[in-house]
């Protein structure tokens, strides 16, 4: 088997080993990032912008409706991280909080109910809504906090039915399309689409004849470490870039070459690694079980080199996601600043007040 | 959400440095997610003789940075150069992103949600 890492599709720089994490049989290796001043004696590891610029690489890979895979080369696993964190809890979206039940008289509880409309995925952009706050002028609902909807199902007997067919009740299911948005103020002009659950087909209730609900629904901004109904992603996750290294001194017999290859997730490994295709596997260290391929390959993922996977609920288009939580990120930074800039100028923070918080209302 | 009123952002733990050379600071309402970033940042400064942080206690809701300087320096002022570099990774990702976007060729497909 000819089996080269030659032709290469992956940057020569991959190969260098201090960007590597050893995927062995039982345990991984060199987990930890190296790169910090004093640890290798003579080299200067000192935060530097301009290198950070040059070895940093985005690059979207494939973008969906609902969801972005997009590559974060060069930067630490604590910025990526970060960004991941942000993505799940901390920013914004609008999902109903408020529910005001009239009438219910299903067999689903009130409460399991309006837990379960909470959880209904909404498509209004956060940007037009502000948060509530606990004073001032969002304290109470208005049209720049609250979105509201009405519910309004009631079952009957369907009479044109056949007996026995399908279809004898009219609105045997409560479904999220049948909440009614209800414009407050000005929100008919603000508002770009008008605000409907992304799904409209799921299941709320079941109801029979002479059961009905009746509600209004009130939705508000909020995050998702608050409540995981605010999360603005189903998934955002990151995997480090698989790498797989043949020693050229013990090339692979050619009779084991398919019985090789399918150790590697489809199309990874053919007659020779295809570069471009090594992100396609899914490191089950399958090879490192065999006995007569030990030696031949090393297993290895690039420390610096995300592979982000982010799928969107809805609220957000994927592209936006991204420069969303680096904008929630900013703000996280800026608030920090203001309070040691606070710090600095005020003396040991003991009991001072350094609170980096903007005050509502007038001072 | 309702902000937490009169809690300082930041708050300086007992047991510092006079000069600040040595503190501990308590960053309130954050986690992991602005720790271990400004951890990073923080020992990228080659002034840094020990930077760490940990979250004392998962249902309280704030972090420990702990910071020690060579030389005498002060770590507030350490801390405020990596929130200015934290801010240009930012902005520099956040540029190399929107580039990509717009320049890039990259697969676009329909998924059925």
């Amino acid at each position: 088997m000819a089996a080269e890492a030659s032709s290469s599709q992956l940057p020569k720089s991959v190969y260098d080993s201090r960007r590597h994490v050893g995927i062995h049989k039982e345990r991984v290796s060199n987990v930890s990032s190296t790169d910090y001043p004093g640890h290798y004696p003579g080299e200067d590891h000192s935060w530097n912008l301009q290198k950070f610029k040059k070895k940093l690489q985005v690059k979207v890979q494939r973008l969906s409706t609902r969801s972005i895979e997009f590559d974060l080369v060069g930067v630490d696993a604590s910025i990526a991280n970060a960004f991941r964190r942000i993505l799940i809890a901390e920013v914004p979206t609008i999902a109903i909080e408020h529910v005001y039940i009239w009438n219910n008289t299903s067999v689903i509880h009130d409460e399991v109910l309006a837990h379960r409309i909470g959880l209904v995925p909404l498509n209004v952009d956060p940007e037009f809504q502000e948060f509530r706050t606990s004073s001032g002028i969002n304290a109470t609902p208005n049209d720049r906090n609250t979105v509201v909807f009405k519910l309004s199902v009631a079952c009957e007997r369907n009479p044109k039915a056949p007996k026995g067919s399908i279809g004898q009740y009219i609105n045997e299911y409560v479904k999220s399309g049948d909440l009614v948005w209800e414009p407050q103020g000005e929100q008919r002009s603000i508002f770009e689409v008008d605000p409907a659950p992304t799904n409209k087909d799921i299941v709320l209730a079941k109801l029979r004849p002479g059961q009905e609900v009746e509600m209004e629904l009130h939705a508000i901004k909020g995050v998702g470490k608050e409540h995981a109904k605010w999360s603005p992603v189903a998934t955002a996750s990151y995997r480090l870039h698989p790498l797989i290294i043949l020693n050229p001194d013990k090339p692979v017999p050619r009779y084991l070459a398919t019985k090789f290859a399918e150790c590697f997730s489809p199309g990874v490994v053919k007659v020779s690694i295809d570069e471009r295709n090594m992100r396609k596997d899914s490191v089950s260290r399958e090879v490192l079980r065999h006995p007569e391929f030990e030696g031949c390959v090393e297993l290895k993922r690039i420390r610096d080199w995300f592979i982000f996977n982010i799928e969107s609920e809805g609220a957000y288009t994927p592209e936006r996601l991204l420069p969303e939580s680096i904008k929630v990120m900013r703000a996280k930074i800026a608030s920090i600043r203001k309070a040691a800039e606070a710090l600095l100028t005020g003396g040991d923070g003991e009991g001072a007040s350094a609170d980096g918080d903007v005050e509502m209302g007038d001072a | 959400m309702v902000m937490a009123d009169n809690v300082p952002k930041i708050k300086i733990l007992k047991g510092a440095e006079a000069d600040l050379s040595a503190a501990t600071y308590q960053i309130h309402d954050e986690s992991h997610t602005i720790g271990n970033a400004l951890r990073w940042m923080i020992m990228k400064n080659p002034k840094v003789e020990f930077c760490g942080y940990s979250v004392p206690h998962p249902s309280e809701n704030h972090i420990n940075l702990r910071i020690q300087m060579y030389d005498g320096l002060s770590s507030l002022d350490a801390l405020l150069t990596a929130l200015s570099n934290l801010d240009d990774v930012c902005l520099t990702i956040g540029d190399a992103y929107r580039t990509s976007l717009t320049q890039d060729d990259y697969e676009k497909w329909e998924e059925k949600s």
